[in-house]
């Protein structure tokens, strides 16, 4: 899912900075609260982990393709939120300048898409209620597992919406924005589905031999009504994200073939997927995309309409940018007052 | 070579290309980071259509690349990962946009594939500059560069940290790789089975890595505070270079040299 620097105008660009700026600006400082210096090693080594483990092929039983970890969520898991969204910024910045994986400019946007939901939405809203909730009969491993799968699949889902509506808002692609976010999103269902399953073997591990490891997981259970609002953000995204997988249902009924359509575009395979090395045909893309495009109608003058005014685009891109920034800051207000009401 | 095996012939590689010796080596690397930063911006900014005025910012990585003495193909075979993506979102706009904006003889060109092009090209482009970067810049000048740009100390100190584990725990990753793969052969990947302890037990010994490592910087007076290389201050001739770069990339942007280079040859 890391953006490369020509899919993003300068406009959206220094809005996904500016918002992955405060964020990473209100993490310090929490941080800075708390005895931060014994922090920076283990940050360090978590960071590094996650990109070593990055480079483990998983068997997805079944099938004859691979999976990776997803980083947001195991980090903040062991770190905690902010430490953990840190240490997300210094594993994208260093794929990005020794890996050529994402760009400098892309960087805000990749951090915001993959560092920040995984770490706060998928910490606060998921994370942190589920495994202190009274789920299961209080079987942690159950609730490790459902947290894990729940929060790669929203986290993802929600970093691949941000990169359909930040590449709609820079103006660069034909593309309309239903047909895109109809293509992103079901192949990262599958891929946060799998990644999700990784994670949770990784943190019941963790828990099943050194469970004080583990961020957030207090002695006695959480006041269970912070389970009501997560299931209310849940069925939000259940709605929104059903919205457009039903868009595209009938011509693509099955969730793997968009997987390995994926494979087929490579570069999302490349980290966030499946192994490409088992794939490769490039006639399933082409059938894939003509069928989408007769699916959405065939509209040869949508963009060239606006294309020749800059400024539209960069309005829209600043607009649409700052829509994701406000509902993510409501959210975690959000997250925050219910916190500090069960605390 | 596995993957982590991969990974770690590149690091290596780019620690070779950062040893090197040349003036783009010894420019201050805030210089070159506010330069990369500057050229990938213009870069982006053009217009879908101004394949023209886009592809004279091709000057650039031609003439650094040769100062730096590094060659244009190494970088090029780092665009595996970045091309994928980008032909991915823009492989529709030939479909969907068929407007004719040129026509050369018989062929007709229409501006999907005039704004793809373009967008390739900018893939290509922002690769190089930020590729020129990390490859003639050493992880602690340019960790001193985003100090002096005001980067909070603990982002800087984590990234320096992470990129020297970095290797640590690749090289581990790669040994287990190997020894799961000898004791499974013929196996592609993990098994679902080993999916949890496979990590697990690295990300354990981690743990307690981090714990050792800790310690022994307590023991070398770590108080929270990293201190970072002295970068020394950026002499007068290479601010100069950077604000006649800002200068010229402006003019690039808003001047189309390709143009008036083809008027002047066409007549």
């Amino acid at each position: 899912m890391h953006m490369a620097d020509a899919l993003l105008s300068p406009g959206t660009a220094a809005v996904m900075y500016a918002a992955s700026g405060a964020a990473a600006g209100i993490s310090v400082y929490r941080l800075k609260k708390q005895d931060l210096t014994e922090k920076v090693p283990l940050m360090a080594v978590s960071a590094a982990l996650v990109f070593a483990g990055q480079m483990i092929n998983y068997t997805i039983p079944g099938t004859g393709s691979s999976g990776h970890l997803c980083g947001g969520m195991l980090l903040s898991a062991l770190l905690g939120p902010e430490a953990g969204f840190l240490s997300m910024i210094t594993v994208l910045l260093i794929q990005c300048l020794f890996f050529a994986d994402g760009g400098l400019m892309a960087l805000g946007a990749n951090v915001w898409n993959m560092a920040f939901y995984g770490c706060f939405l998928g910490y606060y809203l998921i994370w942190r209620p589920i495994v202190n909730s009274g789920l299961f009969g209080g079987d942690m491993k159950k609730k490790i597992a459902l947290a894990s799968v729940l929060g790669c699949i929203l986290t993802l889902q929600c970093g691949a919406f941000s990169v359909v509506l930040e590449t709609t808002a820079s103006g660069i692609t034909e593309l309309p924005f239903g047909a895109f976010a109809g293509l992103m999103l079901p192949i990262h269902l599958a891929i946060g589905l799998v990644e999700g399953l990784i994670t949770t073997a990784v943190l019941e591990y963790v828990w099943a031999s050194r469970p004080e490891l583990l961020a957030g997981v207090e002695e006695k259970g959480e006041a269970k009504s912070s389970m009501r609002s997560v299931l209310a953000v849940l069925l939000a995204v259940v709605v929104v994200t059903g919205g457009f997988l039903s868009h595209l249902a009938s011509s693509n009924p099955d969730g793997l073939e968009w997987a390995l359509f994926g494979n087929t575009d490579g570069g999302y395979s490349a980290n966030m997927g499946l192994d490409e090395e088992d794939f490769g045909v490039s006639s399933t893309a082409a059938d894939t995309a003509g069928s989408i495009q007769e699916s959405t109608s065939f509209l040869p003058d949508y963009a060239f309409k606006n294309s020749d005014s800059a400024m539209g685009t960069t309005v829209s891109g600043l607009v649409g940018s700052a829509i994701v920034a406000g509902t993510a800051m409501v959210i975690a207000v959000a997250a925050g007052r219910n916190r500090k009401k069960t605390a | 070579m596995n993957k982590a095996e991969q990974a770690l012939f590149e690091l290596r590689h780019m620690d070779e290309l950062q040893d090197m010796d040349s003036p783009v080596h010894r420019c201050s690397a805030l210089v070159k980071l506010i330069a990369v930063i500057a050229y990938i911006i213009t870069v982006v900014s053009f217009d879908k259509y101004d394949l023209s005025r886009l592809s004279v910012m091709m000057i650039f990585p031609v003439l650094f690349y040769a100062l730096a003495d590094i060659s244009l193909m190494t970088c090029f075979r780092k665009l595996k990962i970045v091309l994928p993506l980008v032909l991915a979102v823009g492989i529709f706009n030939p479909l969907l946009d068929r407007t004719v904006m040129l026509v050369i003889g018989p062929l007709r060109i229409t501006g999907g594939w005039i704004s793809m092009i373009t967008l390739l090209l900018k893939g290509v482009l922002a690769l190089t500059a930020s590729f020129l970067l990390a490859a003639t810049t050493r992880i602690d000048e340019l960790c001193g560069a985003l100090r002096r740009l005001h980067v909070p100390s603990i982002i800087v100190t984590v990234l320096l940290l992470t990129y020297r584990y970095i290797t640590v725990l690749t090289e581990e990753v790669s040994i287990m790789t190997d020894a799961y793969h000898l004791r499974a052969p013929g196996q592609k990947g993990i098994a679902f089975k080993a999916w949890g302890s496979f990590l697990g037990q690295l990300l354990l010994r981690s743990a307690d890595r981090a714990q050792e490592l800790y310690s022994s910087m307590l023991l070398r007076g770590f108080n929270g505070e990293f201190k970072h290389v002295k970068t020394k201050k950026e002499s007068s001739r290479e601010i100069l270079f950077c604000l006649l770069l800002l200068v010229l990339l402006v003019l690039l942007r808003n001047y189309d040299l390709a143009e008036w280079i083809g008027k002047a040859v066409t007549g």
